[in-house]
């Protein structure tokens, strides 16, 4: 159900590179645990986010949560959507409920994070 | 599932939205068995039950169940309970999870009494179903008319043939029943429930809806609105309470409060501002520290977001504009009216 195409990190985030740009978002399974999603904070465009620092939240009826940035750069774009129905991070998180776009400033570094396999592995031995 | 005070509870089944809803305006089915029981049994059980509680169980007739308080010396809350009148020498009590063994304990401490105390929580499991249309669920498994039973009553009969305690009591602001029953018989008739519900639109519900449905209707819970520092004149529970009723173990305590006056209440805000004033956050006045959040999140009924804080009772009164640092943004508030949801009869 994790998409192949793209890489994964262990707080449950994943990227999806083309050429210099990369979308990152929130994993199914993360959606999943917050539950029911009401507010999503997310960093300007024009901010310049390093890889693994928080960028952002994601506040779900029950908790909030902090969004770990995958790869480092800067936002080029910002899922302007999500404001207003922050619900499509629960129904389609590897879709329409992308978080932010980046201008990748250090391209090697989503070959390292988890392939989809690997997440799947992760999320399964962290929820037994 | 998380780890409850020891217990593996689903926070949701499906959706929390769901689930809350489900319970507004139709039925929902939590299992609670998680919630501890004590007896108190004996020639003196009364004296004693009414020397350990802020509430005053002679008033209580057989069947009748009141919501109470276990204080310390000091006036701050061991827990806050249930206690049924069983029958004139037996009075059963619902306690929090993770209170059970300290209630127990600090019972047994003040028990000078021809009593006999029980932490008998093994042998109950507690399912609450809760809604407007709990009754016509519930009714379809039992003998025992339940239009009759009134508000915070009980009476012992059967649900599915296992031996049962239902109570109209709840910890929703729906209507609703509580019931203890043997923890064999507890998965069955959790099944049996559900069936019985199916045509009402039930859902299963977890600690999740359970906490946002006691949210809304400004019920208290341990270790957020009330704990050992707080007392039930802070806490708005003055209502149980009975100073009148005899001595009592916190009495001397609350008298003196009583009579020196409380410097913090606990209010209800809503917020104004884009944010979530959750539980542990503080809470500002003009850019200075006034208290604190007890607890807070949406409210799914009513589509805003909610919650209760503590204030100075010079600044806690209804309509004043407060801030709430959101993750170290001041989030303006303005403190309203509890509860945020009444249910109408």
């Amino acid at each position: 159900m994790d998409p192949e195409n793209l890489r994964y990190t262990k707080e449950h985030e994943w990227v999806r590179v083309e050429g210099d740009t990369g979308t990152i978002g929130i994993t199914f399974h993360a959606q999943k645990e917050l539950g029911d999603i009401v507010y999503v904070d997310l960093p300007k465009p024009g901010t310049l986010l390093q890889q693994n620092k928080t960028i952002g939240s994601v506040e779900s009826v029950k908790a909030v949560s902090d969004i770990f940035t995958p790869v480092s750069g800067e936002v080029v774009e910002v899922n302007a959507t999500l404001a207003e129905s922050p619900e499509i991070l629960n129904k389609d998180p590897y879709g329409s409920g992308w978080l932010v776009k980046i201008k990748l400033s250090e391209p090697g570094e989503a070959g390292k994070l988890l392939t989809a396999a690997e997440y799947q592995a992760f999320v399964g031995t962290e929820s037994s | 599932m998380i780890d409850f005070g020891g217990w593996d509870m689903p926070v949701q089944y499906a959706s929390l939205l769901e689930e809350h809803h489900a319970v507004r305006q139709r039925v929902g089915l939590f299992d609670v068995s998680h919630m501890g029981e004590i007896e108190v049994r004996g020639k003196e059980a009364l004296r004693l039950v009414n020397y350990v509680t802020t509430n005053d169980a002679s008033r209580l007739r057989i069947g009748q169940a009141q919501y109470s308080g276990l204080l310390y010396e000091h006036g701050g809350f061991v827990d806050d309970i249930l206690v049924h009148k069983v029958a004139d020498d037996d009075y059963f009590l619902c306690v929090n999870a993770s209170n059970q063994d300290k209630d127990y304990q600090h019972i047994l401490t003040y028990n000078r009494f021809d009593a006999t105390v029980e932490n008998a929580g093994g042998r109950y499991a507690q399912l609450a179903v809760q809604g407007p249309l709990a009754l016509d669920t519930l009714q379809k498994l039992t003998p025992v008319p339940l239009e009759p039973l009134r508000y915070y009553h009980f009476v012992d009969g059967a649900v599915s043939g296992a031996p049962a305690r239902i109570a109209r009591t709840g910890y929703t602001g729906e209507d609703g029943f509580e019931i203890y029953l043997p923890p064999a018989d507890a998965a069955r008739i959790w099944d049996e429930i559900l069936t019985a519900g199916a045509e009402f639109g039930i859902k299963p519900c977890g600690l999740g809806a359970r906490n946002t449905l006691r949210l809304e209707a400004a019920m208290a819970l341990y270790d957020h609105e009330i704990h050992a520092s707080i007392t039930p004149w802070e806490a708005g529970l003055g209502w149980i309470v009975k100073m009148d009723k005899g001595e009592f173990v916190g009495r001397q305590a609350l008298a003196f409060q009583k009579d020196r006056g409380i410097m913090r209440k606990l209010v209800g805000f809503e917020m104004a501002g884009r944010g979530i004033g959750r539980d542990g956050y503080e809470v500002c006045i003009k850019g200075m520290g006034a208290g604190w959040v007890t607890s807070g999140g949406p409210s799914p009924t009513q589509n805003k977001n909610i919650g209760l804080c503590y204030l100075p009772c010079a600044n806690a009164e209804t309509g004043r504009s407060i801030q709430i640092m959101v993750r170290g943004q001041a989030v303006d508030a303005v403190t309203v009216p509890t509860p945020f949801y009444k249910r109408t009869k």
